[in-house]
């Protein structure tokens, strides 16, 4: 017993004990996750992949929609003309498009997955804490989603209701908050009964700041982990809709677009395929390996 | 004539805070129906000492030295060899039987597969001989147990079935590892008639690994106690019992409860923790933990030493004299 | 046993029931039909057509004789594929998600459940890394991206050798052309059970019973068959369940790519089309496979357990 007491941070340390142990605790994973090269790397392409798609845009020659009436067919690569990685068979700048494209992608993939974290830890917090007949109304309502096609019902709100970027993260959001609610609701059910919870009920806590103030900061850690493992599939469901049409609409973009129309050329012009395939295969890559990271790092009593 | 014979064993695990030796130069001998207990506390490397003599120690275990089984040599046996002998001419009682059996097979086909695999008989075969032991080791309703599966029987039922198990080719020695710890106390002492049955009956050599001096006093011949992986003390039962002679020793009879001694009433203890492996005082591993200390013990191991006939102890100190 | 199925098909009833009603008012209550395509209708077609396809009548009247011809086994006409059923549809595009669907479930079990077993046998080893890291890369690279670069490898960049794999026509059923949108839908499956498969066998491994069986002397390869094997397909059976329903379904995007005549590209063609009632078959279809597959999963645990029986 004592060994692991002493080996893995106990949840209590972050809030019995004052910021002193909290940030050591923190402070212990961060330094974890730096010794773990696989993430630590993926991290730092994940950084300049995203500061490229939302900052790089605005320093490039051509913007993602412009056509280039001088050429209106695929161009290959060129300093000059300053198409640095070619142009389409419109004639739109390639790496404007693939930068673009991957603004929109990453951004539906945030707001999704915030979207899920905010129903799934609300959902999740409420029945694991309240317990009783509302956890188990909840937890039948999680069981019964788990059983319906969701992407199907993804498709059809997006084809109802126009294929619009509001409605895509709100109804991505609306299914992936499953998992999240399960994690959340079986940490809750194990905090619930440890000392420092019920020193704050006894102290005249209300349910809610209880669940604001103790239980959530608690289960920040898997949280965590678990938003990293969220973003790419959420990204992957975007690009999976807009790939078949269903999802992001002319004159926006986002990878599975742009996979889409280089599928569509891609014999006579490879790389309008290969270059956002690439990426976004890069992209999805990192997020696994930075939460693989993480959930070694937060959680060292997994390994 | 010995069955078992190991030589100065080592055994060490790789782990990812470097290496832990658990097993250290450890020399044992066991005759033909010779009954030998093995005493110490978790970590003590009792239990390691003989899963190498079965070759079942972990992944990251190494044993160096020599077991002698029949005098062939266990340690670096290729698999073939190994699976030769074990369950035939050596077996093995595992300390949770709960855990030990495998949930998704009938009783019967557990038994069963031991005979097939080693004396090649058919399946009917099998299954009678398979009743037989069952009823041997006193089952009630042995029949109907062949075809139930293992969470349908009491966990005493179930460390029957695994003595069972060991018993189905008459091996020359059985290993029991705690096979009585996780049973009720009156479940305890019926597993102990039985092993005591069996090596009475079939001159079975037996060894009896356990952390409480109470279950080897009644079964075993000879007791070697360990501590931090080292024999500190080795004799025939009664000398032991009688006259203890290394301080671990007298410890833990003294944590024995007597109902004969006459006492203060309150339980005694070692003081302090079993030893943490990866950070062994130095000199005697026991010396933060003794009471007869010495400066001599902070420096300097002990070694085994031969005091009487068929008696050795690892300590400086007399402990008679004290 | 009996009556364990029995009541888990009372309750997957309702859960069928609400799934059909939702999806239903989800349809009729949006802006816009079917039939506001790219040019605008003269009203009074209009209203023959809704007329015609019961499209005028009250919502709730719409509902209950929906229901009343689903009772029947009637899914009710295609709204664009004017000539059609949608049973009709269904029972056309089936047979080939199906019969893509169940080759790349063969693939995958006899490629993916080996693999792991062989992982979790040699940890740490080359082919332990081999193995996870080709099933990192199923897992991530998703279907739409490798299905295009095999078609670039295999179909173009290996044109006129004989190792060229076509893609596309199906209909053909030349073994040759079916390569392709197998192992690109296998893909997953294979990734995927590799995975589980070595998690689980791991965990199973270190069972004290696994050591019972070593210590009885049976060679490994009896213990980790007739001992660890089947405790270690609990997790893969929970996996593969669902797994088979949605390869089953067929995959949207594998049918697109190859224009496999199969029913999901009926769904992404329905759905893009504002064909109601095909894609509420096609959803019907889906979600009552998922739950069948789970009533049967189940079914297995108490197989593979005998610890978990249904009384």
């Amino acid at each position: 017993m004592t060994s692991i007491n002493l080996t893995s941070p106990q949840p209590e340390a972050l809030n019995a004990a004052e910021d002193v142990q909290g940030r050591s605790l923190w402070q212990d994973a961060l330094r974890r996750l730096l010794a773990n090269r696989a993430a630590l790397v993926s991290l730092i392409i994940l950084v300049v992949v995203g500061l490229a798609c939302f900052i790089a845009p605005s320093f490039l020659p051509w913007t993602y929609e412009q056509i280039d009436w001088d050429r209106m067919e695929a161009n290959p690569p060129s300093l000059e003309t300053g198409h640095y990685l070619g142009t389409d068979t419109l004639g739109r700048d390639l790496l404007a498009r693939v930068l673009f494209g991957g603004q929109i992608s990453l951004t539906v993939g945030i707001l999704a997955t915030f979207v899920a974290l905010l129903i799934g830890v609300s959902v999740g917090a409420v029945a694991g804490f309240l317990g009783g007949r509302v956890d188990q109304a909840l937890m039948r309502f999680v069981d019964f989603m788990y059983t319906v096609p969701l992407t199907f019902f993804v498709i059809i709100l997006m084809v109802l209701f126009g294929r619009n970027f509001i409605l895509m993260f709100l109804a991505i959001g609306c299914i992936e908050w499953l998992t999240m609610a399960r994690i959340v609701r079986g940490q809750t059910l194990t905090l619930k009964n440890k000392e420092f919870i019920e020193a704050a009920r006894a102290a005249g806590g209300s349910t809610f700041s209880i669940i604001a103030r103790h239980i959530i900061p608690n289960v920040l850690g898997v949280v965590i982990v678990y938003v990293t493992l969220t973003i790419p599939q959420v990204i992957l469901i975007e690009s999976f809709l807009s790939f078949l049409g269903l999802g992001i609409q002319e004159p926006m973009t986002s990878w599975g677009m742009l996979i889409s129309e280089g599928a569509a050329e891609m014999e006579t012009t490879p790389r309008a395929l290969l270059v956002p395939a690439g990426l976004m295969t890069l992209t999805l890559f990192c997020f696994n390996f930075l939460g693989d990271g993480l959930r070694d790092a937060l959680d060292p009593k997994d390994r | 004539m010995s069955i078992l014979d190991i030589r100065n064993l080592n055994v060490r695990f790789a782990t990812q805070d470097g290496e832990v030796s658990a097993v250290n130069d450890v020399s044992l001998s066991l005759t033909k129906g010779e009954c030998l207990g093995i005493v110490g506390e978790s970590g003590s490397g009792k239990s390691q000492t003989f899963m190498a003599a079965m070759g079942l120690l972990a992944a990251n275990g190494r044993p160096t030295g020599e077991i002698l089984f029949d005098g062939k040599n266990m340690i670096g046996a290729d698999e073939d060899t190994l699976n030769s002998v074990r369950g035939d001419r050596m077996s093995m009682i595992f300390q949770d039987p709960m855990t030990s059996l495998t949930p998704h097979m009938k009783i019967g086909r557990q038994l069963g597969e031991v005979l097939i695999r080693h004396r090649n008989v058919s399946a009917d075969e099998a299954r009678a001989q398979s009743l037989a032991m069952l009823k041997r080791v006193q089952i009630p309703e042995a029949e109907r147990r062949l075809d139930m599966y293992p969470h349908e029987l009491s966990g005493g039922l179930r460390q029957r079935v695994m003595i069972a198990m060991a018993l189905m080719c008459s091996p020359e020695l059985i290993i029991a590892d705690e096979p009585t710890t996780a049973l009720d106390v009156t479940v305890q002492a019926q597993i102990l008639d039985i092993l005591r049955d069996v090596k009475d009956r079939l001159n079975t050599a037996v060894i009896l690994i356990t952390h409480d001096l109470g279950v080897i006093a009644g079964l075993a011949d000879r007791v070697a106690v360990m501590y931090a992986g080292r024999i500190v003390e080795v004799g025939d039962v009664r000398s032991i019992f009688a006259d203890p002679r290394h301080p671990y020793t007298r410890g833990l009879l003294a944590c024995t409860p007597r109902l004969d001694a006459a006492g203060d009433g309150l339980m005694t203890t070692i003081s302090g923790q079993p030893p943490n492996l990866q950070k062994l005082p130095t000199g005697c591993s026991f010396h933060p933990r003794c009471s007869y200390v010495v400066e001599r013990c902070k420096a300097e191991r002990p070694a085994l030493e031969s005091i009487a006939a068929g008696r050795a102890k690892a300590c400086f100190v007399d402990v008679r004299a004290t | 046993m009996l009556s364990f199925i029995a009541r888990r098909v009372l309750i997957a009833i309702p859960t069928l029931w609400a799934i059909i009603t939702v999806c239903f008012f989800l349809m009729r209550l949006a802006p816009g039909g079917p039939f506001d395509g790219d040019a605008p209708v003269p009203p009074e077609i209009l209203a023959n057509l809704r007329a015609a396809y019961n499209l005028d009548k009250p919502v709730m009247v719409q509902y209950v004789d929906y229901m009343a011809n689903l009772a029947r086994g009637d899914f009710g006409p295609s709204f664009k594929y004017k000539d059609f059923t949608v049973n009709e549809l269904i029972a056309q595009g089936f047979p080939v998600s199906a019969q893509n669907g169940l080759s790349a479930l063969i693939l995958a079990i006899i490629i993916g459940i080996p693999c792991g077993i062989l992982a979790a046998l040699r940890q740490n080893s080359v082919a332990d890394y081999t193995v996870m890291g080709f099933s990192m890369t199923g897992i991530v690279v998703p279907g739409f991206v490798m299905a295009p670069v095999l078609i670039l490898i295999f179909s173009i960049g290996l044109k006129d050798t004989p190792f060229q794999l076509p893609a596309g026509t199906w209909e053909g059923g030349a073994f040759k052309h079916r390569i392709l949108p197998v192992f690109c839908l296998s893909l997953l499956y294979i990734a995927y059970l590799a995975r589980i498969t070595r998690a689980s066998m791991i965990e199973a491994l270190r069972q004290n019973y696994v050591r019972t069986a070593r210590a009885k002397g049976l060679p490994f390869h009896q213990v980790v068959v007739r001992h660890a094997l089947k405790t270690a397909m609990i997790p893969v059976v929970t996996f593969l369940g669902p797994g088979i329903a949605f390869l089953l379904t067929g995959s949207m995007v594998i049918e697109t790519i190859f224009q496999l005549p199969g029913i999901g590209r009926y769904f992404v063609q329905g759905a893009l089309n504002r064909d109601y009632t095909l894609v509420m078959g096609v959803t019907i279809l889906s979600a009552s496979l998922i739950i069948t597959m789970n009533i049967i999963v189940d079914v297995m645990y108490g197989i593979l357990d005998p610890r978990v029986r249904h009384d």
